[in-house]
């Protein structure tokens, strides 16, 4: 099937199998190979893109479902040269170690900063919460991190967040 | 300082060894044994081979040929027997992922499948003493009379700890991408701890000399030991690629990872110790029993700490193995110190009980002068050290030993407290150092699975060569570097930093170019008991309606020579106690008995730490100069941090509770039990 969707600002039109997840597609057709696979189950969040500005799941996402979505990857983040303040929080934080989950780390931040509202731990929940180190940690568990660079994730986010 | 790699990897640019762009790349995807013991009768590929983009099916139909000697578990397709539910059985080489998935399915294996045996128990009749421990330990050893010291003792514990197995799970899971040329080398895209290792392996396994093979990995996505050695999935891209005729990407999925990539063997340990009046310690015994596959013998070294730890005049520690039809059991973070200071620093909580003593101190009272077991010197021991600066940070003292009598609304609060151990060795390892534009290169085939040895290396250069690290380079994660030991047994910074400093100051007396081998060096090192410690200190807090129990904070003391990078060094050790916390509380890969294999594979069932269970870690270090090291005074970091934690947690928990779970990990069920 031929569908066409917007990619890190770039228009593709690609043929795909009906088979083919959205993290397929870009890791193994479009050569973006910076969004991760860890599980392909969605249990990880490697895998984290912005689909039409929300985070998602890629590994989750049927690529002929996108047809006409507009995607962000992690090669998308930075505006030009110029790193987005995540990506320069989290090398200054030393928020990774391996680096398999931040790519995912870095988008579902990004996306989880644009979010806003209550979450499962907001005591009010007509409230837009301050996203306090306590709500970065709620917000970001759908994000693994085996390496264990949890504590400078955090610090990376709610210094960005400020 | 921030990682060398940083920009790369904060950017999608860092490529990991599924990444690498190959012309007329080809998938395989295995075929996995659906009985735990037996033997293939027949396997039909023709439904597969019949479907859509397949190009050929590997089986032991048609055995690929292999050196004679091929360790079994990496010698695919070349027996009929089945040794684990789970084994690599067969494999499609499709012209797209989604192709062979598909065919993979269609792939009849037929058995004749006999009775399995996959439990693991303290008196099953297959259990043996093996000839010796990983990597090199005896199995057993004895000092003293440990009956005697046991009678004599006014105090004594004994108690049995038990460890479940265990799971890795780096977040990239195993991936291999094989290209053969045209005359017959091979170029291997493996996320490996070791270039050098992996390619002395896939040669030995097919009989080829190891110049003809050449690895790479330049990122690796973590291993934690599961990529310590090559596992089936690299023979098997190697093998499909051959058998193909095309570039062949392999790249296992999380649920293939339990069963063919390894696993830490669950442990049932039996701990007895004896006391005087006073808290001397009078005896130690530390039984462990645990399992490995009907392949291969992997003995992991449980009891090895307690022949490092505490002074007695009695000392016994012993390894039985039984070989089940299990998948092989392998390396991961810490083998044998992980389970072993477990069991030892929960019984070593309750001696302090039984005695009555604060745990801090009758830990300090035992401290030995030179190492129990084989009474070689220390080269620096400073365990004591970090158990009173972390007392001090954490605010110890006046801790009322009474468990169960602390209350923060619906929560029960309890502190612990443990020790971590972790041996201190180098390897052989090569490097060079060429003045090249007005800098310098360095080049070893180190690899950095995010432990941040890039960035380690060029500092050790650095200072080495007088100038500031952005005059250096340093190349690693290739097999045609300087031939260099794999990243494990936290000796990956000792001995290829050792290699680096002899490198650069022959660059530095040459002018131009230095080359160095450190073998005969770490030969002639004297004999001494070179170890890390430390010690870890828990807040928990437990609600007894739930079961819940949450780690308010886990503070870490080390004493690991010097510390090369601050920064490198605290996510490493923050790292390790996170991986700690989700052994103290979620983590088990639970065995089939039914069927063989384990039930829970994937991450949805295999609960690791998230960062929501994270509130508060610290981890800093005391100043430790020891000169009997290697030229940077440093011992390795990225075990220790594990050893012990499960144990500080435990020891929390039962001073929240009154409970004692002495079977990891300590889930809500068990509590409440
Ligand atoms: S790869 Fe998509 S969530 Fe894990
Ligand atoms: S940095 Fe390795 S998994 Fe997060």
């Amino acid at each position: 099937m031929e569908i066409t969707l917007q990619v890190n600002g770039t228009r593709r039109t690609v043929e795909v199998d009906p088979r083919v997840s959205l993290l397929d597609l870009l890791r193994e057709r479009l050569g973006l190979t910076g969004s991760k696979k860890g599980c392909d189950h969605g249990q990880c969040g490697a895998c984290t893109v912005l689909i039409d500005g929300r985070r998602a799941n890629a590994c989750l996402a049927l690529a002929v479902a996108q047809d006409g979505s507009d995607i962000t990857t992690v090669e998308g983040l930075a505006d030009g040269d110029r790193p987005h303040p995540l990506q320069a929080a989290f090398i200054e934080h030393d928020a990774f170690q391996c680096g398999y989950c931040t790519p995912g780390q870095l988008c579902s931040a990004a996306g989880m900063l644009a979010e806003g509202g209550p979450s499962a731990i907001t005591d009010d929940l007509a409230t837009d919460p301050a996203l306090t180190a306590e709500e970065v940690r709620e917000r970001m568990s759908g994000n693994l991190c085996r390496c264990g660079a949890y504590p400078n994730i955090v610090t990376a986010i709610v210094e960005v967040a400020r | 300082m921030n990682r060398i790699e940083g920009h790369d990897k904060v950017t999608g640019r860092a490529t990991y060894a599924a990444e690498y762009p190959v012309e007329g790349v080809t998938y395989a995807y295995p075929v996995q044994a659906e009985i735990a013991r037996g033997r293939i009768t027949s396997i039909d590929a023709a439904g597969a081979l019949a479907m859509p983009g397949v190009l050929t099916v590997l089986s032991s139909e048609d055995p690929p040929e292999l050196a004679p000697d091929a360790d079994p578990e990496l010698g695919l397709f070349q027996r009929r027997e089945v040794a684990y539910r789970g084994q690599i059985v067969a494999a499609v080489v499709a012209d797209t992922y989604e192709n062979a998935r598909a065919a993979a399915r269609a792939v009849r294996v037929t058995y004749q499948e006999d009775p399995h045996d996959v439990r693991l128990r303290s008196d099953h009749p297959g259990l043996y003493r093996p000839e010796k421990v990983n990597p090199f330990y005896p199995a057993d050893t004895e000092k003293g009379d440990v009956a005697a010291g046991l009678a004599a003792a006014a105090f004594t514990v004994d108690v049995t700890y038990t460890t479940p197995a265990m799971h890795n799970n780096p977040m990239e899971p195993h991936a291999t991408l094989a290209v053969w040329s045209g005359d017959g080398d091979l170029t291997v895209y493996d996320a490996t701890q070791g270039v050098s290792t992996a390619r002395d392996m896939i040669a030995k396994t097919l009989g080829l000399p190891a110049e003809r093979v050449r690895v790479v990995c330049r990122h690796v996505g973590g291993g934690f030991g599961a990529k310590g050695t090559i596992r089936p999935g690299t023979m098997l891209a190697v093998l499909a690629a051959r058998a193909a005729g095309r570039p062949v990407k392999v790249a296992l999925t999380r649920q293939q990872l339990f069963d063919v990539t390894g696993y830490r063997t669950p442990t049932i340990q039996r701990l007895r110790l004896g006391a005087d009046a006073d808290g001397r310690l009078t005896a130690v015994d530390h039984e462990v029993a645990e399992q490995s596959s009907t392949l291969i013998e992997f003995a992991e070294q449980t009891a090895t700490p307690a022949r490092t730890m505490y002074e007695t005049p009695a000392l016994r520690t012993a390894h039985r193995l039984v070989r089940l039809d299990v998948a092989s059991p392998s390396w991961m973070r810490a083998p044998g110190e992980c389970p072993g200071m477990y069991a030892l620093e929960s019984a070593m909580d309750e001696l302090a009980i039984a005695v009555g003593m604060d745990p801090v101190e009758l830990r300090v009272l035992n401290d030995p002068e030179v190492e129990p077991a084989g009474g070689r010197p220390f080269s620096s021991r400073n365990l004591v050290a970090c158990l009173l600066e972390g007392a001090r940070r954490f605010g110890w003292e006046g801790r009322d030993p009474t468990p169960g009598v602390r209350r923060q609304g619906r929560w029960l609060i309890g502190t612990g407290v443990a020790s971590s151990t972790y041996p201190a060795l180098r390897r052989p390892s090569q490097a060079t150092a060429t003045v090249e534009n007005g800098g310098y290169v360095v080049r070893v085939a180190a690899v950095d699975l995010g432990t941040g040895a890039r960035t380690a290396l060029t500092r050790i250069a650095a200072t080495t060569l007088g100038v500031p690290p952005e005059q250096v380079r340093v190349e690693l994660g290739d097999s045609d570097l300087p031939a260099a030991p794999l990243a494990g047994g936290s000796m990956g910074t000792a001995s290829w930093g050792s290699a680096v400093v002899a490198a650069c100051e022959e660059a530095l007396r040459d002018g131009k170019h230095g080359a160095a081998d450190t073998t005969d060096a770490i030969k002639a090192q004297e004999d001494l008991a070179r170890h890390s410690f430390g010690a870890q200190f828990a807040r928990v807090r437990v609600d007894m309606d739930t079961g819940e129990v949450r780690v308010s904070h886990l503070l870490g003391i080390f004493a690991a020579g010097r510390i090369i990078d601050e920064k490198l060094a605290r996510s490493q050790f923050v790292g390790g106690m996170t991986m700690g916390l989700g052994m103290a509380l979620m983590e088990a890969t639970v065995t089939d008995e039914e069927f063989g294999g384990f039930s829970n594979h994937d991450l949805a069932q295999y609960h690791v730490p998230v960062c929501a269970d994270i509130e508060r870690i610290d981890a800093a270090w005391i100043e430790e100069d020891d000169r009997h090291l290697n030229p940077m005074g440093a011992k390795g970091i990225g075990e220790i941090g594990i050893v012990g934690t499960a144990a500080a947690i435990g020891n929390a928990v039962y001073h929240a509770t009154g409970i004692r779970v002495r079977d990891l990990p300590i889930t809500p069920a068990r509590l409440l039990a």
